[in-house]
């Protein structure tokens, strides 16, 4: 292995100096994010190689304005709200889930299914389930609403905020963020749309994309591999995780969010409005759709003041460049959610050091 | 948050399984992977198998968990 992890330093600095420029790579997983510091991999890689943590953490990424619509929520009494831990700690305009724990009606799943198992217990309830993340998170909450559906569980609603990570590469590369030369692609995103899902991104853009699991070798190889590429005047789609991906990836996954979803317009923290970018539930699930049952809209929020969130997620400053960092915003009294998630790019840098 | 945990299938009734990783079981479902078989190595995401792994893969994480979990201890030992 320390073989391996020398010719991935190797094949790096070769590259760097082939290039004669600094090299920018953007990952875009919350998994990749905290890998590469725990490991300390960024202690072995030249300066002249740049490492961006982009908008990889869903907790993150999430608009201010869908967190608001959360918190009126759980300020309802005849709502109960089921949330994966992630989101319980962030921070809204006023408060946070955590701070509303008092009244009794935020429950913490671990599962979709235990959000459905809620509402079977609670039927004098409306039980929201607050549905975020990728597309690894996807399919589970589209397997409970066909559930629902077939058991008529009239009284679980999701409140959608599922986000698609290409859209959001593409959107990045399209103009706010012209220094990324290269993606490391999410490992488990990857599992379900597959490693040719980013194969548009190669073509359209002319960036190295390389698919990566979360040990250090993987991702080391993984970014010597998009250098090496860079250096040789390539861009190409490449896996080094192909124990775990496949190029279909697993398509029982994506018939299920095809047939509970529709990919609309959506906000995201930082990114702002992209096009066909958060999944939406289709018109035949309606009844099970939080938006449409309180007549809510999807808008916009306004950032928590002076926290920089935003730019840290397209990759546009450093955690560090954020005059709050370490000061004012905290792991234990976060402002933004890049401090609060445990995969969030702040947090990383406040827990495992301010390098790089 | 997309973090998924490789585990062995070790009880399987239609589309609900036991998993295990390293002794620690819970509840997951196949739906995702209608051809999961008990026995099989699958990654778990949120209660939900959405592939399978083959057996190295799945050791390598195991023991990097296993490291990790070690090193915890170890660093809130030194720390007091």
């Amino acid at each position: 292995m320390l073989d391996r992890i020398a010719n991935a330093q190797h094949t790096i600095d070769e590259a760097c100096r082939a290039v004669g420029r600094r090299i920018t790579i953007m990952e875009v997983c919350g998994t990749h994010t905290v890998s590469i510091f725990r490991s300390g991999i960024r202690s072995v890689l030249p300066d002249a190689l740049k490492l961006l943590s982009g908008p990889g953490c869903p907790v993150c990424v999430t608009d201010q304005g869908y967190i608001d619509t959360v918190l009126e929520l759980a300020d309802r009494d005849d709502c109960v709200i089921a949330t994966y831990g992630d989101m319980i700690r962030v921070p809204g305009s006023d408060g946070s889930l955590e701070s509303r724990a008092s009244k009794g009606n935020v429950k913490v799943v671990l599962s979709s299914e235990d959000a459905l198992q809620l509402a079977r217990e609670n039927p004098d309830k409306t039980v929201v389930f607050v549905a975020v993340g990728f597309e690894t998170t996807t399919p589970a909450t589209a397997v409970v609403v066909r559930e629902a559906a077939a058991e008529d569980i009239g009284n679980l609603c999701i409140l959608s905020g599922h986000k698609l990570v290409i859209p959001a590469m593409r959107a990045l590369l399209g103009g706010m963020n012209d220094r990324i030369d290269g993606f490391l692609c999410p490992g488990h995103v990857s599992v379900i749309i597959g490693s040719g899902a980013f194969a548009e991104i190669v073509r359209d853009f002319r960036r190295p994309c390389v698919v990566a699991g979360f040990e250090a070798l993987q991702i080391i190889e993984g970014l010597a591999e998009i250098c090496r590429q860079l250096a040789a005047g390539k861009a190409e789609l490449k896996s080094v995780y192909k124990a775990v991906v496949t190029e279909k990836g697993n398509t029982a996954a994506q018939q299920i969010i095809a047939e509970c979803f529709d990919p609309v317009d959506g906000y995201w923290r930082g990114l702002g409005k992209i096009a066909k970018s958060t999944l939406a539930l289709k018109e035949r699930y309606a009844r099970f759709d939080a938006f449409r049952r309180f007549g809510l809209e999807d808008k916009p929020g306004r950032e928590n003041r002076g926290c920089r969130c935003g730019e840290v997620l397209c990759g546009l400053i450093d955690p560090v460049e954020c005059p709050l960092f370490g000061t004012r915003c905290t792991t234990d009294k976060p402002v933004g959610p890049c401090m609060v998630s445990s995969e969030g790019t702040c947090a990383a840098w406040f827990k495992y050091g301010r390098r790089r | 948050m997309c973090l998924a945990i490789p585990a062995r299938i070790v009880e399987l009734q239609a589309d609900r399984a036991i998993v295990d990783a390293m002794g620690n079981r819970w509840k997951a479902k196949t739906t995702l992977l209608p051809d999961a078989k008990l026995g099989d190595v699958v990654l778990v995401h949120a209660g939900f198998a959405i592939s399978l792994v083959d057996e190295e893969e799945a050791r390598k994480t195991w023991e990097l968990f296993a490291e990790i979990d070690n090193f915890e201890k170890t660093s809130n030992k030194v720390s007091g």
